[in-house]
Formats: C-alpha cells, structure tokens, sequence
C-alpha cells in the first residue's frame, strides 16, 4: 500500500516540507524545492507582494506544491488570524501554519495565542498548522480544536541544533492521533532521519537548506534522509539496548 | 545596570581580559554584559577574524542569505537643535524646507518606483515647524506606497507614539548619539534634545506604545567608540529583556562631514567598526544591524557577511531631494553621502554576492 500522508483534503508523498526564507535567490529556493521533490512549502506572508513592481515569491514555487502560508510577525492570536485571512485573499490558498511569536530572542511560540488562532481559524474553514513548543496537553487541546497537525519545534529556529526536544517529540507521536510534524532547528539530514524514525509524519526544514553552499544538493540530502527514516519507521526499527543482554536468559529457568 | 558601568574609565571598562575569557566570549551564548564588554575591548582586536566567522555564522542562521533594503525619506529640516555635528544645527544658515502633502506624495512616487517598500521618514527636531498632525498626515500619505513604515524624528510622549501606531507605524528609529552625559551636554548645547533623559526613555515610551521594532544608535567619532558601543549594547538589552516581542535595532552610523566645519574628536577605523558590528552580532543574535550610505561603497560591500542585515538603497538626505533630483538639494541634506548608487545597483550588487535583496518583508495587519 503507497505510504501518504493526509493532511486536509491532500495525499502528500514527500514528507520534507519546505520553508521559503533565507534563500540566496527565489530561483536557488525553487531549485531547492524541485530538488526535494517536496509538495508541500511554506511561505511567510509578510514577504508575499503587495503590488510592487518587485518579483513575488508566490511565482516561484513550483507548480503543484500545496502552499502554507505561515503568519510571522504575528505577536497575538488576533494578528495570527487577520495574517491569515489576508494570505488566503491574496490568492495563497486555505492552509495556514500558525505562528505567533513574542519572543525576538529565541523566536519560541507562544502556545496559548496559538491554541485561541486555532479555534477561530479551523471554524472559519482553513487546515491549520500550528507552531509549537512541544507539549502534550497543549497538543492534544490543538487537535481538539481542528488542527490538522501539530508542528513541535525541534530547537529553536535557526539554532541548527537538532532534535533537543526528542523526548517530548517522541511522547506527542504516541500519544496524538494527528499528524506530528517536527519544525525548526533540524540542522542536519540526520537530524531530519532522526524525526522519521520516531514516527513524525513529516519534518519541516528551512535554515539548513537554504544557507548551504549547495541547496539543491542540500535539499536533496535531506529528501533521502526523510525517506530512509520513513522507511526505517514503517520497517519496524529494532530497539537499541545499550547494554548487552545476558547469554543466560534471565527467565531461561522457566523452560 | 547602567550605573554599575557609568563612572568607570575607559581603563578599568576595558581592563586586560584573558585568553580564556575571550575565547569564552566569542563562542559561547552567555547575556552577560561583561562578554559585551570582552569583545568590544581593544585585546579581541587580535581575535577579530574570528570574530567575524561567528558573526557570519549566526547571522546566516538567522537571517539567510538575505538584506534587507529600506529608503529614508526627509520631511523637512526645521531643527531647534544645535548639535555640533549635524547639518540641520538650528544656527546652520541652510534653506529650509518642510514637505507639503503633495510633495511628500511625490517623493513616495520615486522612491516606490525603485521597488523600495520599507521606508523611514525624517525630521529635524522642530515642534512648531513638523508638529505630530503633520507627521500623522504624512504616514497616512505614505501608507499606500510603503509595507513598512518606520519614523526618525523628535522624541514623542507614549500616548503620541500610539496614535502613530494606529495611523500605520510599526517601526521606531531613535539614536541617543552620545551615552557620554559629559560630552551630551556639549554636543547637544541648546534645544529640547538637550535633555539626556528624555531622549534616553524616549525608545522605551515607543517599544510601550506599539511599536514592532526599535533601532538605537550612536555617532561614532564624537567619544570613545568602544565605551559609547558598550553602553548603547546596555541599551539595547535592556529595551530587549523588558519587551521581548519588540525587535531591536542597532545602528553605528560613523559621522559624516556636512555643511559647518565640525571635526570629530575621535577616529573610528574600519576595524573598529568590524569589531563593533562582529561583537554586537554576537550579543545580539537576532538584532537587526544597518549600514547606511554614510559608509563608502566597498565597505558596505564588504560588511555584508559581517552581520549586516539592513541597508538603505538610493538615499537621498535632503529634503524633497528625491523628486527634484539630489544635486539641486545637496545643499540642504543632513550629511553627505558615501554611496551613490541606485537601489538597481546596490539589487545586483547583493545579488552578485549570493545575497537576496529583500524589499518587502512586514505586513500591515
């Protein structure tokens, strides 16, 4: 049987998603893209043309990539929701990713902005992607409210760290019955291998892609990296002891 | 915190820091002000290289490969100041001139034209000639043309702060110059910017009225660069850790010459301003950094991987100076500038150097 993903009404194969800032150029961020396969992209709608004579983004993601348009700059549910409902005017489409941030410094969400952007969003018909920082009751309250996946952060945006919320990740993928999507701060291919074999649904990537020397290159690796840690998950990984167990079995009296 | 640094001397700010501890302050994440004051002193001079690789690094994971490009657009040059090292000095005998509506609709032509979408308008500092009404016509002018629009003018009240807020700014952009009090008070002899305090508080009363960023900045060359770059990072932690959803700015424009004869007291080299740029990224992560045209060419050029994330394009200081071409209105700008070239040349510049020139990047909610 195919391995999607459903996320709204859309089969998703490629579990790389995308995030459009930071590149060099659109056309570097399209070869990106195109280089992932990914299917699903977000943009941030404060960088989205308003008329100007410039060159939008929007002409440049590739042709049948679902677009998320995320809400940044927004510090409050209400900023969230009016960003959100302008993307979808201006033509982006009725995904939305949640982002509400207070925080300059670390760029860490706040959950409870997000919860209440949720709720009016997901009344209002959009398939919402929320931002957050992993948490499980605050995951759960986010699917109880519509969301159609829940993004825990992985390290803070940029930081290239990794997955430094692991544990919790791990908690939110058994325990929600939603998507889980890990986003920001996956610094490496590994990092996003890592995420798959966890069970995450999809993994979102930006900063490490769109400041390698070779994004196409780079966006590729992390493709594969997605793909061999899907495919690890769906193959049953076998669980890694650090210790070795005992050549006489514990129980062997049992026999 | 101010106070535990105020009367220290250059010396014991600056004091011998060791290896260790220099090391320590360019790798590692620590707020504390001691690693700004570690990075800023004269012994990381012999670290600057790497200083610079640190600052490339974090500012590619925050920023990418992108710079952000603004205009500044002068209202008028009516000052009741008379800071001795600026060409709108209330005793300058200078044209003046103030915008009308139309004008300032013209000015945004041009500058709209040129792709430009963030904007900072200007004024001297003149109650009677620029009062609050005639800013809050202007932004209301402007709205139209510009994503973005930040102020550069005389210090307001909370409450006047907010009303421009509601009329469309989202941005502030104040430099105290100098955080010397001694040397404030010398510079800055007569006229409401006299007074320290009221400038000083004045970014914290925009930050509480709304606005989404902040900018701060000092003159280099009218005090000891290090020692005003310590207080003014000071400054901007401060404003920061009081209102972490507001953006914090830094500006370190280097004075410029202009239409009296000031000669600036102290000089500010290209290195110090590498090392002053490299040591706030450091400190800062996530501040955004501007280098105007005050600065020539190739050295904006070659502060672009530094940690620069702003820049203005195509600049014109004087008044009305875009519509009416720049030579004509040379003789009324506020400094002279270093950079020529239009925001086309100043795009594929960038864009040769692997760097994206961003013009929109805020929305209007």
């Amino acid at each position: 049987m195919e391995d999607v993903l459903k996320i709204g009404n859309k089969a998703i194969r490629n579990r790389l998603f995308i995030g459009t800032g930071k590149f060099a150029s659109y056309p570097a961020m399209k070869e990106a893209i195109e280089a992932a396969g990914s299917e699903v992209v977000t943009v941030a709608l404060r960088r989205v043309g308003s008329g100007s004579k410039t060159d939008s983004i929007l002409d440049h993601i590739p042709k049948g990539c679902v677009m998320a348009p995320n809400t940044s700059g927004a510090r409050n549910a209400e900023e969230a929701v009016r960003i959100a409902r302008l993307a979808k005017a201006a033509g982006c489409g009725n995904w939305v990713k949640i982002e509400v941030i207070k925080d300059t410094k670390y760029l860490l969400p706040d959950n409870l902005e997000t919860l209440k952007a949720t709720e009016i969003l997901v009344k209002e018909g959009f398939v919402v992607l929320p931002y957050m920082s992993p948490d499980l009751s605050m995951a759960r309250r986010l699917v109880e409210a519509g969301a159609a996946a829940v993004m825990p952060l992985g390290s803070p945006i940029g930081s290239n760290r990794g997955v430094k919320t692991r544990e919790l990740v791990e908690i939110m993928v058994r325990e929600i019955d939603a998507p889980v999507i890990v986003d920001a701060g996956l610094g490496k291919p590994s990092d996003a291998c890592l995420c798959m074999e966890l069970g995450c649904a999809a993994v979102l990537v930006n900063t490490a892609i769109a400041i390698a020397q070779d994004t196409a290159g780079m966006a590729r690796a992390f493709s594969d990296a997605v793909k061999a840690g899907r495919l690890a998950y769906l193959s049953g990984l076998p669980a890694s002891g650090e210790e070795a167990s005992a050549s006489s079995p514990l129980t062997g009296f049992l026999r | 915190m101010y106070l535990k640094y105020r009367d220290l001397t250059i010396e014991g700010l600056f004091g011998r820091v060791s290896d260790a501890s220099l090391e320590r302050a360019i790798d590692g994440d620590s707020q504390d002000p001691a690693v700004l004051k570690t990075l800023l002193s004269p012994w990381a001079e012999s670290c600057l290289e790497r200083m610079a690789e640190r600052s490339h690094d974090i500012t590619m994971r925050h920023f990418g490969k992108t710079i952000q490009l603004y205009a500044p657009l002068y209202l008028s040059n009516y000052c009741d100041n008379q800071c001795l090292y600026c060409g709108f000095n209330a005793k300058n005998d200078i044209e003046r001139k103030k915008l009308t509506l139309d004008e300032v609709v013209k000015e945004a032509e041009h500058i709209a034209a040129t792709g430009i979408r963030h904007i900072l308008i200007l004024t001297g500092e003149s109650r009677a000639h620029t009062p609050l009404s005639y800013i809050r016509d202007c932004v209301k002018a402007l709205t139209g043309y510009f994503d973005s629009i930040a102020v550069e003018i005389y210090p307001l009240a909370g409450h006047e702060y907010a009303e421009l807020v509601a009329e469309g700014v989202d941005g502030l952009t104040l430099y105290q110059e100098l955080y010397d009090e001694e040397l404030y008070k010398k510079m800055h002899p007569a006229g409401p910017k006299s007074d320290y305090r009221s400038r000083l508080d004045a970014p914290e009363r925009g930050a509480k009225s709304g606005m989404r960023s902040v900018s701060i900045g000092v003159i280099l060359g009218l005090a000891d660069w290090r020692r005003e770059a310590f207080f003014m990072g000071l400054h901007a932690r401060y404003l920061q850790n009081k209102f972490p959803d507001v953006d914090i700015g830094i500006s370190v424009p280097r004075i410029r010459p202009q239409v009296s004869d000031f000669k600036p007291a102290f000089g500010v080299s290209d290195m110090n301003i590498v090392q002053l740029i490299t040591a706030m990224r450091i400190f800062f992560p996530r501040a955004s950094i501007s280098v105007s045209t005050r600065e020539y060419p190739a050295f904006r050029e070659n502060l672009i991987p530094l940690g620069v994330t702003r820049m203005s394009a195509g600049s014109v200081t004087s008044v009305g100076g875009y519509a009416i071409g720049e030579q004509r209105a040379s003789q009324t700008e506020q400094f002279e500038i270093m950079d020529h070239r239009s925001v086309k040349e100043v795009c594929s510049m960038l864009e040769k150097r692997g760097y994206q020139p961003v013009f929109k990047d805020w929305v209007r909610v």
